[in-house]
């Protein structure tokens, strides 16, 4: 077994630990040690990503109990994908963190900031349904803790939300569990791949209940409407780091949702037919609707940031829900592309916050310190995430119209064109007010400090931006393996090996 | 039984959803955790309802229930459990700073 696999959950699991109980006072230790660690992630992933990329998927089984006994995780190119994305985007946000001074403003940022990555890496890795589970918690509670670090009344009220948002999540999740293993008898993924394509006639009813309720809970992660009520004002309050960290963390609904609903329930299978993929497109198609008004609306920079993660969500779910090859390797390339385009707005956001005083965009305000660096960073993050030329999300929004065309093609090429619209005149509405207005007022720019890490994390995910736009042509053609690689489902389901029985 | 099971099951998710849906944060914790009984009843039975029989290997059973459904209950309970105890804290501190314990966000500037 390659012990690798197991790495990327097992190295934040211990050095969060470690960070709570031996470095809890110093907090020069904390960065060294978090820091070390994220950037081990970073050299794991790499790892991981050149393995799967010329290896079939592996298992590696916890404890060396057969599938679907033990529980397994499994790395396939998706899954090793996902795992270097979060290993790169938290190591950009760590420094931001450490560079802003954020960790500094409450207790035990680094050692949540750890356990966030255990429970996302999980995610990404396990190749078992409960275990899927037991991950989404504890990234969860990580991010609960995440969320309300540094305090303050808004924040908290809130977090409360998130929390209890989230809590009917998991309750929905433990619903949808019992009900496919009531069914299926098994909650292995692979397993139940093989046992949902044999499943007899009678008991179609009652597993479509279950795929439609899992579908609903990956929906409240990736801020599906109708369950997106909770993104804005959790993205919003939540420490600017933190928001950016959580960019990754509504791609793991993205994620599941793929994983979930190409391996076990594909539109082949005879119990469920294309249903979930009719079910999914119009949700997808009004969450970008509805995302691009609130980037239009929105009144604060907060706001208005997380209402275009709705919106890149909404593309997303747009293009997974054409459920073939062509159709996944275009939603991957869209989701890189947007987690490192959200990010990047959420830490402008923060840079604006912390010279501004006020995120509220209407309020006249003095110019700020170094205006013309973060203008130009808001600038190419507005145009990577509202997809204009030249950036990567050009390319993406233009692979998707691509893949989608087809009988929902004006519904689909329609609202995608139109909502870029509305998010350009949302973000230059945004950037004017913010950069411009304020020299009306003819007041000197408050001076502050330019904490030279902060620029260079924001610039790290610039730069990867603009290389995911370079490289554009062998990214695709990568990513087209890896959508052919879950389109086939058999080697995954190969590598847990459950014909062979147990001694 | 079945009856009695599916029932209590129903009656605890409605119970907890209506409760879910009050305004201020202790009806909705609690009606929290009623969902999460709810669930854990709820899973119980997806490994069907048995009566007397083991779990575990042993030489006189006359035959076993599934094991597996009381193992993924333990773990909702436990997960659930833990994060009750996190809202409580998140509530009592959203209380203790903005004096109010309302669930809605409904600040003057209409946040």
């Amino acid at each position: 077994m390659n012990h690798w696999i197991i790495a990327p959950v097992v190295l934040p699991a211990v050095i969060a630990p470690l960070i709570v109980l031996l470095m809890r006072h110093d907090l020069v230790l904390q960065r060294v040690f978090s820091l070390a660690a994220t950037v081990a992630l970073c050299g794991v992933a790499a790892v991981l990503l050149a393995t799967a990329a010329t290896n079939p998927p592996e298992a590696y089984f916890l404890g060396n109990w057969p599938a679907p006994f033990g529980i397994v995780l499994v790395l396939d190119r998706l899954a090793a994908m996902m795992v270097a994305l979060t290993a790169f985007l938290a190591l950009m946000v760590q420094l931001y963190a450490i560079g802003s001074g954020w960790d500094r403003r409450g207790q035990h940022f680094h050692a949540l900031f750890q356990f966030q990555l255990m429970g996302i890496c999980g995610a990404f890795l396990t190749g078992d349904a409960f275990n899927l589970f037991v991950f989404f918690e504890v990234l969860l509670i990580a991010s609960y803790g995440l969320m309300i670090h540094g305090g303050g009344r808004a924040r908290l009220r809130s977090g409360v939300q998130y929390v209890a948002y989230n809590l009917v999540g998991s309750t929905l999740f433990l619903f949808a569990l019992a009900t496919i293993y009531s069914v299926t008898g098994t909650l292995n993924m692979a397993d139940l791949a093989e046992r949902v394509a044999t499943l007899p006639e009678g008991e179609a009813a009652i597993l479509r209940v279950a795929g439609v309720l899992l579908l609903a809970v990956f929906a409240i992660k990736g801020a599906l409407v109708p369950f997106q009520f909770w993104l804005p004002g959790t993205y919003a309050s939540a420490p600017g780091p933190v928001a950016a960290l959580f960019a990754v963390m509504t791609k793991v609904g993205a994620y599941a949702v793929i994983r979930v609903f190409s391996l076990i329930f594909p539109p082949e299978t005879p119990a469920t037919g294309a249903f979930f993929a009719e079910l999914l497109l119009p949700a997808a198609l009004v969450t970008l609707a509805l995302g691009a008004v609130g980037v239009l609306g929105a009144a604060s920079l907060g706001r208005l940031v997380a209402f275009g993660a709705i919106a890149s969500m909404g593309t997303l779910f747009t293009a997974i829900s054409g459920f073939s090859p062509e159709t996944t390797a275009a939603a991957l390339f869209y989701l890189l592309h947007s987690t490192l385009a959200t990010a990047v707005l959420f830490l402008v956001a923060d840079l604006v916050l912390a010279r501004r005083g006020s995120e509220d965009l209407i309020q006249r305000r003095p110019p700020i310190a170094q205006e013309g660096l973060i203008a130009s960073l808001f600038f190419v993050g507005a145009i990577a995430l509202a997809g204009m030329p030249p950036l990567s999300g050009f390319l993406g929004k233009l692979q998707i119209l691509d893949a989608l065309r087809g009988p929902n093609m004006v519904a689909v090429w329609g609202t995608v064109l139109v909502t870029s619209l509305l998010m350009i005149v949302g973000f230059a509405r945004a950037g004017s007010l913010l950069f411009w207005k304020s020299h009306e007022t003819l007041m000197e720019a408050d001076p502050h400090e330019p904490d030279v890490l902060s620029f260079a994390a924001v610039g790290g995910l610039v730069a990867a931006l603009v290389a995911l736009t370079l490289a554009a042509g062998p990214v695709s053609s990568a990513l087209g393996s890896v959508a052919s690689e879950l389109a086939e489902r058999t080697p995954y389901i190969a590598a847990n090996r459950l014909t062979e029985q147990p001694q | 039984m079945e009856i009695l099971v599916a029932s209590a099951v129903g009656t605890l998710t409605a119970a907890g959803i209506y409760l879910i849906l009050r305004m201020r944060t202790f009806p909705v914790i609690v009606g929290l955790a009623l969902l999460s009984y709810a669930v854990n009843v709820f899973i119980f039975a997806s490994g069907r309802l048995a009566v007397g029989l083991p779990p575990v290997l042993s030489k006189t059973a006359q035959g076993y229930t599934d094991p597996l459904t009381q193992a993924l209950v333990l773990t909702a309970i436990v997960i659930s459990f833990g994060m009750t105890a996190v809202i409580v804290m998140v509530a009592l501190g959203a209380f203790l700073e903005a004096g109010t314990d309302r669930m809605d966000s409904d600040d003057e500037a209409g946040q």
